[in-house]
C-alpha cells in the first residue's frame, strides 16, 4: 500500500519538536501532528525551565542516560538554535546532618552517570555562594553543569529548524485511533485520516492512550501536576543558582531558582490527578510552594509574584522513559513517560529516536540540512548602537508594544510572519515574551489583539489567547 | 547630545498639566515624551463624567478634562512625541527614548518630570487559584478594549475588587448591556470613592460583597464560572460561604501600582507605602532637576488633584532650570502615624516652601469620628474633626509657611489620626 508519509509524529511539543529537527536531518517525508494551536502547548510551557545536571536518575536508566547527553549538548545548540540558555548551576541543600549520606549518594550517583564537576560543600561555604539560602543548611551538593533554559524558546527553535528542513506542521489536529495496516500505521484524527510508514509517539500526558492504541504491552502514564509561582525581573537575582531541596519523601521538593528571562521561579508541587488537562492552580499547592521555598531561601520576595500557573508531567508507572520501537508494534516508536528530567533530555532523545526510525527506514542524510536558526531579535537585550541601528532597518522595533518586557511590533510582526508563526495571543507570548511581564499583558492585550488580526487578516472576534474557544472579544 | 531643559515622562494627566505649568514658570524648551499614540493618558479611557469638578467647576467627561489640556499644550507650542518609549534615564539625566522617527535616541535634560502613571496589579499577583482562560480582565484592560476599541469583552460578568476603575466598569459594562452579577471586595471597605459605589453599583442593584474574595475560576479555554466565599479577619476564605455565579468575564480592580521602573534605575530613594519615589515639598526626588507627580507618585482618585500637584511639579522644574531655587533650607521629615499610611511630600523645607503646602495622604482604615492632627515635634499644632475617613478617599492637610515662624528648630512634622 503507498504510504502518504514516511513518518507522522504525534505532539508538538519539546520532545516531538526535537525528533522532527533530527528527522529533518535526513530523506523522509515527515509530518508532525499537535492537537493544539501551536507548538510548546502542554507539559513543555510549564515546567521549571532547568538543564538538569543529571545526578539525581537512578545509574543505568535512559533518565540518567539522555539527562547527561542532553546536558552536554545544550550549549552548543542555544547558538546553533539560538534559544536562551545559561549554565548557573545547581545547588542541593541538605538541612540536617543525618541526611548527609543521602546528600553524598546523590553525589555519588552523579559520578556515576558521568555528571563533572560535582562537589559538596559546607554550609558556611554555600551561603557565601548564596547569601540567601537558609541558615538551616548543613552542607550542599554543587553542580557547575546544571543550567536554565527557556523551554518555550528552545522547543519553538527546534520546531522552526525542523519545518525549514522539510517537516511538515499540523495543527489543531488530535489523533483519535491508530489502526496497524499493510506497512504501516492509518491515523484517524479530527482532520481526517492519515497513513505512514511510521510513527513517533511524542503525546506527553497521552503519550500511553496512543501506545496502547497499537500495543498489548499496556503503559500506563498519571499527570502528575505541578504549580509553580514567578516573581518579578526586579528579584531575579535573589539567588543565583537554581536551588533543590534533598529529595525526600516529598520527591525532589521545591526549587528555586533564577530563569534564563531574569525572573524568579518557584515550585513545583507534586500532585497526581486524573484529568489530562488539569492546569488549574490550587490555593493549597500555591501555599505549599511558598512554605516548601522558603524552607531552602529565607525571605522568598513573593509579594513580587507577578503570576502562578501549573504544569503536568507524564509520569509512566514504571519510573522511567520508555523510549524505542514497541515490541509487539513494528515501525510504531515511542517517547513516552517523558517527565522531569525530559526538557534536558529531549535534544538526546531527538538524536536516538531519528537514528532508530532512519535506520528502520534505511534512509539517508540530506545533503542540503542546515541546522542553523536565528531567532527574533530581542531587541531589549541589545546595546543603544545595534538597537538604533535596527530600528534605522526597521522602524516597527521602534515602536513597544508591550511596556513590562520592552517589546517592539517589530518583533511580534516576525513571531507572527516567521515559520510556524504565532496564532495566538500565547503564540505570540512564547516566542517574544510580550504579555510576559509585570503587568500580565494589562497594557499589551488591546494592541496584540489588533496586531493579529490585522497580520491574520481575521476578525478580532476570532482573536484567540491559545486553542479555539478561548476568544477574547465576544462582540463589537 | 541634545539638551532640554525640562522632558515631561508621559503625556497623560499628570505630565500635560506640569509641561503647561513649566512652560508658564519660564521653561522654554520643553519636550513631552508620551508613549501610547495620543495624549491624555488614561483619561481617553475613561468616558464617564465627573472630572474637573474642583478645577474647572464643572463636570466633565474624561475626554474632555484631557482636552483642554491637550488645547493648552497645542497653543503653548509645547513639543511632544507620541509612540515614544523611554527605555532609560539616568543620573545625569539623559533620557534615552525609541520610536519609529527618531529610532534611539538619548537627550540630556536639565530638568526631568516623571510624570509614567500607574499600572493594574494583575491576577497572578492576587494569588487567584485556577485555570488560566480567556475572559479574564483587569478593569482598566476591559475598559480601553470597550471604550477606545470598541469591543465588548464578555456578557456576565463577576469582579473582584471595588477600585474606582471597577466601579466604573461595573456601570458601564451594565449600559452596554452585559449583566454584572457580583462585585467581591476582599477588605471590609471598598477601595473605591463612595460616590462611584452609589452612582455604579447601587443605582444598578449590583451587589457590592465586602470581605469576599474569588477562590476559583472554572473554564479551561474560556471564562465559565466563578466562585466566590466569605474571608474571616485574616482574609482567609471561610468554608461553607462558597457560592458560584456562571459567568464569562472576571475584571479585576484590586489596586494601582506606580510604574517606577524607570525612577528606580536613577537609583533614588523609594517609599515602600506609595511604591513612588520620596520627594520634597517640591515634589523633587532624591536626584536634584528630577521631579514626579501624578499616580507615578503616588495612586491618586481624582484628577483634580492630579493636575494640581503636576502644576506644582512643572513650576518647580521651571525654578529649578531658572536656577531661582534657594539650595541652603532646612528640611523637616514627614511622619506618618496613628492610622495614617504616608504622606506627599516626606520631607518640607521649611525655609524655602511656598506659603502654603498641601501634603495629601492616605489612612490605613476606614475611621469614623475621628480628628486629623499635625504636630511639630511634639507640639500639637492642628486637630480636624471628621465623620468619616476612608482608605479610597485621599486627605489632605495644609501646611502655611508663616506656621514655622515659632519653630525655627523643628525636626519632624507629624500627621496622625486621633479619636
Amino acid at each position: 500500500m503507498n504510504m502518504e508519509k514516511d513518518v507522522v509524529i504525534i505532539g508538538g511539543g519539546v520532545v516531538g519538536s526535537c525528533i522532527a529537527r533530527e528527522l529533518s536531518r535526513y530523506e523522509l517525508d515527515v509530518l508532525l501532528l499537535e492537537k493544539e494551536e501551536d507548538v510548546c502547548s502542554g507539559t513543555s510551557k510549564a515546567n521549571s525551565a532547568i538543564a538538569h545536571a543529571g545526578f539525581d536518575a537512578v545509574p543505568g536508566t535512559l533518565k540518567a542516560k539522555f539527562n547527561v547527553e542532553g546536558n552536554r549538548m545544550m550549549a552548543a545548540l542555544s547558538k546553533e538554535l539560538d534559544f536562551e540558555f545559561k549554565m548557573n548551576g545547581s545547588v542541593v541543600l541538605c538541612f540536617d546532618e543525618n541526611d548527609r549520606p543521602a546528600l553524598q549518594a546523590l553525589y555519588d550517583r552523579g559520578i556515576a552517570n558521568g555528571v563533572e564537576g560535582l562537589e559538596i560543600v559546607s554550609g558556611d561555604k554555600i551561603r557565601e555562594l548564596e547569601p540567601n539560602v537558609s541558615d538551616e543548611v548543613v552542607a550542599a551538593l554543587v553542580a557547575p553543569t546544571g543550567g536554565i533554559v527557556c523551554p518555550f524558546g528552545m522547543t519553538i527553535a527546534m520546531a522552526e529548524n525542523a519545518a525549514d528542513n522539510g517537516v511538515e506542521f499540523r495543527f489543531n489536529t488530535q489523533v483519535q485511533k491508530i489502526e496497524k495496516i499493510d506497512g504501516g500505521y492509518k491515523l484517524v484524527t479530527n482532520q481526517g485520516e492519515i497513513t505512514t510508514k511510521y510513527v513517533v509517539n511524542a503525546a506527553g500526558v497521552y503519550s500511553d492512550e496512543l501506545h496502547n492504541m497499537v500495543s498489548e504491552k499496556k503503559l500506563h502514564i498519571t499527570p502528575r501536576k505541578g504549580d509553580y509561582l514567578l516573581m518579578d525581573r526586579e528579584v531575579g537575582n535573589y539567588v543565583s543558582h537554581t536551588i533543590f531541596q534533598l529529595p525526600g519523601k516529598y520527591g525532589k521538593g521545591i526549587l528555586v531558582t533564577p530563569t534564563v528571562h531574569g525572573n524568579l521561579l518557584a515550585g513545583p508541587t507534586a500532585v497526581d490527578v486524573e484529568d489530562k488537562e488539569c492546569t488549574a492552580t490550587t490555593a493549597q499547592e500555591l501555599a505549599d510552594v511558598s512554605m516548601k521555598a522558603n524552607k531552602s531561601v529565607k525571605n522568598v520576595p513573593f509579594r513580587q509574584t507577578i503570576t502562578s500557573f501549573s504544569g503536568l508531567r507524564a509520569h509512566e508507572d514504571g519510573d522511567d522513559f520508555i523510549i524505542g520501537e514497541c515490541e509487539d508494534a513494528e515501525g510504531f516508536f515511542d517517547a513516552a513517560g517523558i517527565e522531569s528530567p525530559g526538557l534536558t533530555s529531549a535534544p538526546a532523545i531527538g538524536v536516538f529516536l531519528a537514528k532508530k526510525v532512519a535506520e528502520k527506514a534505511g534512509a539517508s542524510e540530506k545533503k542540503d540540512f542546515n541546522g542553523k536558526r536565528v531567532g527574533i531579535p530581542r531587541v531589549a537585550q541589545l546595546s543603544f548602537e545595534e538597537r538604533a541601528e535596527l530600528i534605522k532597518k526597521n522602524p516597527a522595533y521602534g515602536t513597544i508594544i508591550c511596556r513590562c518586557e520592552g517589546i517592539s511590533e517589530g518583533e511580534i510582526l516576525d513571531a507572527i510572519h516567521r515559520t510556524l508563526g504565532a496564532k495566538s495571543m500565547d503564540g505570540v507570548k512564547r516566542r517574544t515574551r510580550a504579555g510576559m511581564g509585570r503587568c500580565q499583558a494589562g497594557f499589551c492585550t488591546p494592541r496584540t489583539v489588533e496586531i493579529l488580526a490585522r497580520e491574520l487578516g481575521i476578525p478580532v472576534t476570532e482573536v484567540c489567547k491559545n486553542r479555539p474557544g478561548s476568544e477574547l472579544i465576544v462582540g463589537d | 547630545m541634545n539638551t532640554i531643559d525640562v522632558v515631561v515622562i508621559g503625556g497623560g494627566p499628570a505630565g500635560l498639566a506640569a509641561a503647561l505649568s513649566a512652560k508658564r514658570n519660564g521653561a522654554e524648551n520643553i519636550l513631552i515624551l508620551e508613549r501610547d499614540n495620543i495624549l491624555g493618558g488614561i483619561l481617553n479611557q475613561c468616558i464617564h463624567n465627573g472630572f474637573g469638578l474642583h478645577t474647572f467647576k464643572e463636570e466633565l467627561t474624561g475626554p474632555e478634562y484631557a482636552g483642554r489640556f491637550i488645547k493648552e499644550v497645542l497653543d503653548e507650542k509645547i513639543p511632544y512625541k507620541l509612540n515614544t518609549m523611554v527605555i532609560d534615564i539616568n543620573k545625569n539625566k539623559e533620557v534615552t527614548f525609541i520610536n519609529k522617527e527618531d529610532g534611539l535616541m538619548t537627550i540630556k535634560a536639565k530638568a526631568i518630570i516623571l510624570a509614567m502613571g500607574c499600572r493594574e496589579r494583575p491576577r497572578g499577583a492576587l494569588n487567584i487559584p485556577g485555570y488560566r482562560p480567556a475572559g479574564i480582565y483587569t478593569a482598566g484592560t476591559a475598559q480601553r478594549l470597550m471604550n477606545i476599541e470598541g469591543h465588548m469583552v464578555g456578557k456576565k460578568v463577576v469582579i473582584l475588587g471595588s477600585g474606582d476603575i471597577g466601579l466604573i466598569m461595573a456601570r458601564r459594562m451594565t449600559l452596554e448591556g452585559a449583566k454584572v452579577e457580583v462585585v467581591a471586595e476582599l477588605m471590609p471597605y471598598s477601595g473605591g470613592l463612595k460616590r462611584n459605589i452609589v452612582q455604579c453599583l447601587n443605582d444598578y442593584d449590583i451587589p457590592l460583597k465586602l470581605s469576599h474574595t474569588v477562590i476559583d475560576i472554572k473554564g479551561k479555554e474560556h471564562v465559565e464560572g466563578i466562585t466566590i466565599a466569605e474571608v474571616d479577619a485574616n482574609r482567609k476564605p471561610i468554608p461553607g460561604t462558597e457560592e458560584f455565579y456562571e459567568a464569562d468575564t472576571l475584571l479585576l480592580s484590586c489596586g494601582l501600582l506606580p510604574e517606577n521602573e524607570l525612577t528606580k534605575g536613577i537609583g533614588v530613594a523609594m517609599n515602600r507605602v506609595t511604591s513612588g519615589p520620596d520627594v520634597d515639598d517640591k515634589l523633587q526626588t532624591g536626584l536634584e532637576g528630577v521631579f514626579a507627580c501624578g499616580n507615578v507618585l503616588h495612586v491618586h482618585d481624582l484628577v483634580d488633584y492630579v493636575s494640581e500637584e503636576a502644576a506644582l511639579a512643572g513650576q518647580n522644574a521651571a525654578r529649578y532650570v531658572c536656577g531661582q531655587e534657594n539650595k541652603s533650607g532646612k528640611k523637616v521629615t514627614m511622619i506618618a502615624d496613628g492610622g495614617v499610611r504616608y504622606t506627599v511630600p516626606q520631607s518640607l523645607d521649611i525655609v524655602n516652601m511656598n506659603d502654603k503646602v498641601v501634603v495629601r495622604f492616605r489612612v490605613a482604615d476606614v475611621f469614623k469620628d475621628r480628628s486629623i492632627c499635625v504636630y511639630y515635634d511634639d507640639k500639637k499644632i492642628s486637630s480636624v474633626k471628621k465623620k468619616v475617613l476612608a482608605p479610597g478617599e485621599m486627605e489632605q492637610v495644609i501646611l502655611k509657611k508663616e506656621s514655622f515662624a515659632e519653630y525655627p528648630d523643628i525636626r519632624s512634622i507629624r500627621i496622625c489620626t486621633e479619636e
